[in-house]
């Protein structure tokens, strides 16, 4: 099962945390600094897994961003090293190039395509197509509700308040 | 002007899912902070703002929402949000499915599954698993897997159920993963639904049939005995996936549905373990998944690790445990670190079977535990622990303990030190070495092994090894005297080392007449006097200093006293804990004895014997029938004692009689309340009783015993007043006990066993002279490979390989040049597919970004019109600021982590080109990056030109 999810950057900057389990807000800054103090230390040759306090820190960097993800021992590494690359790929396609710059200014975003991508700390679909269909369906939707909600009229409104 | 840029702004933010300039501010100056304490004050800054907005009680909504995503913001970089937790649910409750979205996304964020908060929600997620919209119940069902607790899954599991038969495939979906989440939480909530599992598991919808397997492979581990008729249908399963039967979607990196494929193979395992029927239907599917499963890629060999595992777990097949073994040692000759990884770990489930297996790639193994890497040190560390033997664990405790003295991690020192332990004490070839290893052990990690290894060493100096011979263990005993004695002389020592030590020299310092008893005790007297604070090795040492003196005066030699051992006893006397207090005391009524009754109270070496104790006391009956003549009150036994403190102190009464089954209590004790009783009594009651009670209630236990003394006269009297009604009075108690019950008897067992658990407090990692010297020679060693090695292998794997080695050692050269021609040719020969850690890029459909980079209609087109061309031009052109990070090209083009990826401060201009030159230019792209600059609506601070220039080409 995986533990939760973190984006760092290379600075040690938090771009994006989900936790599966439950983890107090103490707790996840704890988690936070020791995770990027262990995971911006590591050489480019040495093996993308950490052993962590029982659990394992599967970890890939992308340019820039590191994404991290805690699983159990038993746990296949190669394969959530994969699950985190299907995630990429997921947030690849949405945003056209993704990059760091995306993931910070658009995070729920993010958050939404990940909810899609693992539910309850387990890979939920394995199809990006699936996956796309579903984020463009509740695109759409929320499209239509704005549309109802905010007319240009009370944009305007608002915008002059 | 302003306004309508504002204006523009807003709409453009419409695309970005209404995030108003306040927000991409926000994001921008977090983004520009230079330290994480001036991010903090940005942050505080920022929930202060959201604090004061949202007492305000009409807010718009659309305002509302982003104010949630600007606290899931903060909360994200380690804020406490919480004030702001009740709008998050509230908005969950929204009509409008923006807003429902946005509510449900920042509760799944801020609330864990305990909150109190989460009783609020769950009417919201009823209602919406029955919306007719398939992408609220979607919405739902996300949240149900985070937030619905053990308590509220009766709530609702009947209408997950009935989403099972949604015909939405991914509410179906959502609703087998809900299911999943209920099993960790409660697994009696779901285990009569496993027919309607079975029943997902033929969905015609492989994502439904994929994420069945959750729930499936919970259950199944958690008995698979009465799943074994699914082993039939998994392998179909299996098969046809593997002959790439689903749909294309489903493939990744030209795999067929990997996920699907491992979480099989993972349940098969489960199924197959031990039971030679049903793994007889697995081995044709697992031949064929060998076969077909290319290693050039790392979910190739994701499968086939996942194949290994399976191979070693169920009942062994010799052609599929060839195929195992195959394809463990290609994991091992790998370059990549992750396969090494992968590879020793294969390595550890497959001795199981096989032990032999092992030797083939002992210099794999070797290499692997040399490596300057860490996890996969660890790894090796792991596999060495299930392959020792009598014959090489002197070796391999040796290594784990050089290991261990040099890592600061406490969890992993912890867990080393205790395999080291557990080796020792299985494998030990001698007593000294057991001994010696033990002291190692606890040199460097004493705070973090369990107390009770050091009474088993204890125990094991004062037993010996259960052998008659005598002299065997009076050597062992004199050999750990001689060793402590040595160590004392080092800085710094654990305090569970250092009892150790003290109970040592205690019992058998002076037992071989080579060391003089003053001697000893200065020793001990040095012990607590370094360690002044630490009261348990105080009191071990005083121990042990009434022990030498014991035994010396026992057998009639006379002690000096030394001046530090009287200014040590002297300072004891006074201490603060009675403990000590009273070793000291015991200690100086001891020297007043006559040698013959110090014999009696301290027999030498006779800590094993056990001590009998009269519990009847007879000795003591003339002392107390004289004291009855003498006109004193007769023994009252508890019992009856209680009757009469029920009358004083109801509340400390009721505890005493739980006392004797729950031995400890860590709870605070209620609050006394002034107790009522019951209408039923009162009328019966003497008038004076509730006034005594009531008057008396408050008085805590520690006093109680005094004021029972003065008070006991009238308590006695008035007990027997009312002793009639004690029988009511009891009664009542035992209600009242019931209560009490129930709240602490549950949680103090397992607070009881937390408080024996050890405490990781820091480690400290002394410097061992000695080792330190050889450690260095290691090192001037390890340069010239083969000769170390080759004896390290031998050691570790036995004779037979030795003999092996010497035989193959003409092979080994040819080896390692092959080796060579493999690491200096960039091209890898064919039968040796080196594979990658990171996968090339090419991996990624390249016809994707044609589709993608596509911009869709861009709203900023219009509005450049709007803003004039001076600005657009302004924000195409202008440098734009750095946002934390380098907005690097595109981060799946550079995760072959190149080094040319550099950080915001160091970039320059030179490097990152060069990277866009390799990539080339893609105007598409560049349009697509100038949208997004724009769209980010931050406006440049010319604090990091380049990036933005660079990018947009």
């Amino acid at each position: 099962m995986i533990h939760f999810v973190i984006l760092i950057n290379r600075q040690g900057k938090v771009r994006l945390t989900k936790w599966y389990s439950t983890y107090s807000q103490k707790e996840r800054s704890k988690v936070l600094k020791e995770l990027s103090g262990m995971v911006l230390s590591r050489g480019p040759k040495l093996c993308n897994f950490i052993d962590w306090k029982g659990y394992k820190i599967v970890y890939r960097r992308y340019a820039s961003l590191y994404f991290c993800m805690c699983i159990d021992k038993e746990d296949n590494e190669l394969e959530v090293l994969e699950i985190i690359h299907h995630f990429v790929e997921i947030l690849d396609r949405y945003f056209g190039s993704v990059c760091e710059l995306d993931l910070i200014f658009n995070f729920h975003k993010a958050y939404y395509i990940l909810d899609e991508v693992l539910i309850a700390g387990e890979l939920q679909e394995p199809s990006k197509k699936t996956i796309a269909r579903l984020i463009a369906a509740q695109d759409s939707l929320v499209e239509t509700a704005k549309e109802q909600a905010g007319s240009i009229s009370n944009i305007i409104s608002q915008a002059t308040k | 002007m302003e306004q309508l840029k504002s204006l523009g702004r807003e709409l453009a933010m419409g695309s970005q899912g209404g995030s108003s300039k306040e927000f991409l501010d926000l994001v921008k100056s977090i983004g520009e902070a230079r330290s994480k304490s001036e991010e903090d004050r940005i942050i505080l800054r920022e929930l202060e703002t959201l604090r004061r907005r949202l007492s305000d009680p009409d807010i718009p909504r659309r305002k509302m929402k982003e104010y949630l995503l600007r606290l899931a913001y903060a909360e994200m970089l380690g804020h406490d949000a919480s004030f702001g937790y009740i709008h998050a649910v509230k908005m969950a409750h929204d009509d409008n499915i923006m807003l429902k979205r946005t509510g449900y996304l920042t509760v799944a964020l801020f609330l864990d599954d305990g909150h109190d908060l989460i009783i609020l929600i769950v009417n919201t997620i009823q209602k919406d698993l029955r919306s007719d919209n398939y992408l609220v119940v979607c919405a739902a069902l996300v949240a149900v897997c985070k937030l619905i607790n053990e308590e509220t899954i009766p709530a609702v599991l009947p209408q997950v159920v009935e989403l099972l038969n949604h015909p939405k495939e991914a509410v179906r979906k959502k609703a087998v993963m809900a299911l999943h989440r209920f099993h960790q939480k409660s697994p009696s909530s779901v285990s009569h639904l496993v027919s309607n599992f079975r029943k997902r598991l033929c969905d015609n919808d492989p994502g439904v049939m994929g994420a069945t397997l959750c729930p499936l492979f919970d259950l199944i581990s958690d008995d698979a005995s009465s799943y074994k008729d699914l082993v039939v249908s998994l392998v179909s399963i299996l098969k046809q996936v593997a002959e790439k039967r689903l749909p294309t979607a489903y493939d990744y990196h030209h795999m067929p549905a990997p996920f699907i494929q491992i979480k099989l193979l993972k349940i098969l395992a489960l199924l197959g373990s031990g039971d030679k029927q049903a793994s007889n239907h697995m081995y044709a599917v697992l031949t064929e998944i060998f076969r077909k499963c290319e290693s050039s890629s790392n979910i190739g060999n994701a499968i086939l690790y996942e194949c290994v595992c399976c191979v070693s777990s169920i009942y062994p097949n010799p052609k599929v445990l060839d195929a195992a073994i195959e394809a463990t040692s290609k994991f091992l000759k790998s370059e990549s670190h992750n396969l090494k990884y992968m590879g020793i770990d294969a390595l550890g489930r497959l001795i199981r079977i096989n032990p032999d297996i092992a030797e083939e790639h002992q210099l794999a193994v070797i290499d692997c535990l040399e490596d300057p890497d860490d996890t996969l040190k660890r790894k090796t560390f792991e596999l060495l622990y299930k392959m020792t033997k009598s014959t090489n664990v002197e070796v391999i405790v040796d290594r784990m303990i050089d290991y261990m003295i040099n890592i600061t991690d406490n969890h992993y020192k912890t867990e080393i030190a205790s395999r080291c332990v557990e080796l020792a004490e299985q494998f030990a070839p001698s007593n000294q070495w057991f001994i010696q290893i033990m002291n190692k052990v606890f040199e460097h990690a004493g705070d973090l092994v369990n107390p009770r290894v050091a009474h088993n060493l204890m125990r094991l100096i004062a037993e010996g090894f259960g052998e008659d011979d005598e002299g065997a263990d009076t050597q062992l005993r004199s050999s750990a005297v001689a060793s402590y004695l040595r160590i004392l002389g080092e800085p710094k020592l654990p305090s569970l080392f250092l009892q150790v030590i003290c109970w040592v020299l205690g019992e058998y310092g002076t037992a071989d007449g080579r060391h003089s008893a003053s001697y000893i005790v200065g020793k001990l007297c040095d012990v607590a006097e370094a360690h002044s604070s630490d009261d348990t090795v105080k009191a071990y040492a005083v121990s042990a200093i009434m022990k030498i003196f014991a035994f010396e005066l026992a057998a009639g030699r006379k002690v000096e006293m030394l001046p530090e051992c009287q200014t040590l006893i002297d300072e004891v006397l006074a201490s603060h804990s009675t403990d000590l207090q009273q070793r000291a005391y015991e200690f100086q009524a001891l020297l007043a004895l006559s040698p013959q009754a110090i014999e009696n109270v301290m027999p030498p070496d006779a800590s094993c014997e056990d001590i009998e104790i009269e519990t009847s006391l007879p000795f003591l009956s003339n002392y107390i029938n004289q004291a009855i003549e003498n006109g004193a009150r007769p023994y009252i036994s508890e019992s009856e004692r209680l009757g009469t403190v029920n009358t004083i102190t109801p509340a400390s009464a009721s505890h005493y009689q739980q006392d004797p089954a729950h031995s400890l209590r860590f709870e605070a004790y209620e609050l006394p309340k002034p107790r009522a009783p019951p209408p039923s009594i009162q009328p019966s009651s003497t008038s004076s009783l509730p006034t005594i009670s009531s008057d008396l209630v408050p008085v805590s236990e520690a006093t109680y015993t005094t004021r029972e003394e003065q008070h006991n006269p009238k308590v006695q009297t008035l007990a027997d007043q009312i002793s009639a009604e004690i029988g009511v009075r009891l009664k009542l108690e035992g209600v009242q006990k019931k209560w009490g019950q129930q709240t602490y008897s549950s949680p103090s067992a397992p607070s009881t066993s937390s408080s024996s658990t050890q405490k990781a407090t820091n480690g400290m990692v002394t410097s061992d002279t000695i080792r330190q010297s050889s450690l260095d020679s290691r090192k001037q060693q390890i340069p010239e490979v083969s000769a170390e090695k080759q004896r390290l292998a031998a050691s570790l794997f036995g004779k037979k390989a030795a003999e092996r080695k010497t035989q193959g050692s003409t092979r080994r050269p040819a080896k390692e040049s092959q080796h060579a021609v493999a690491t200096s040719a960039p091209e890898p020969p064919e039968e040796k597919v080196v594979v990658p850690a990171v996968p090339p890029p090419d991996l990624l459909d390249l016809n994707e970004p044609s589709e993608t980079a596509t911009p869709t209609i861009d709203p900023f087109k219009q509005l450049e019109g709007l803003l004039g061309p001076a600005a657009g031009s302004d924000v195409a052109s202008a440098p734009s600021p750095s946002v934390g990070a380098v907005k690097t090209p595109d981060l799946m083009s550079m995760f072959t982590d190149t080094p040319s990826i550099v950080d915001s401060k160091s970039s320059d201009k030179g490097v990152v080109s060069s990277t866009i030159a390799k990539k080339g230019p893609n105007v598409k792209e560049a349009l697509q990056k100038d949208a997004t600059a724009r769209q980010v609506g931050v406006t440049p601070s010319g604090n990091n030109p380049n990036l933005f220039k660079d990018l947009l080409g």
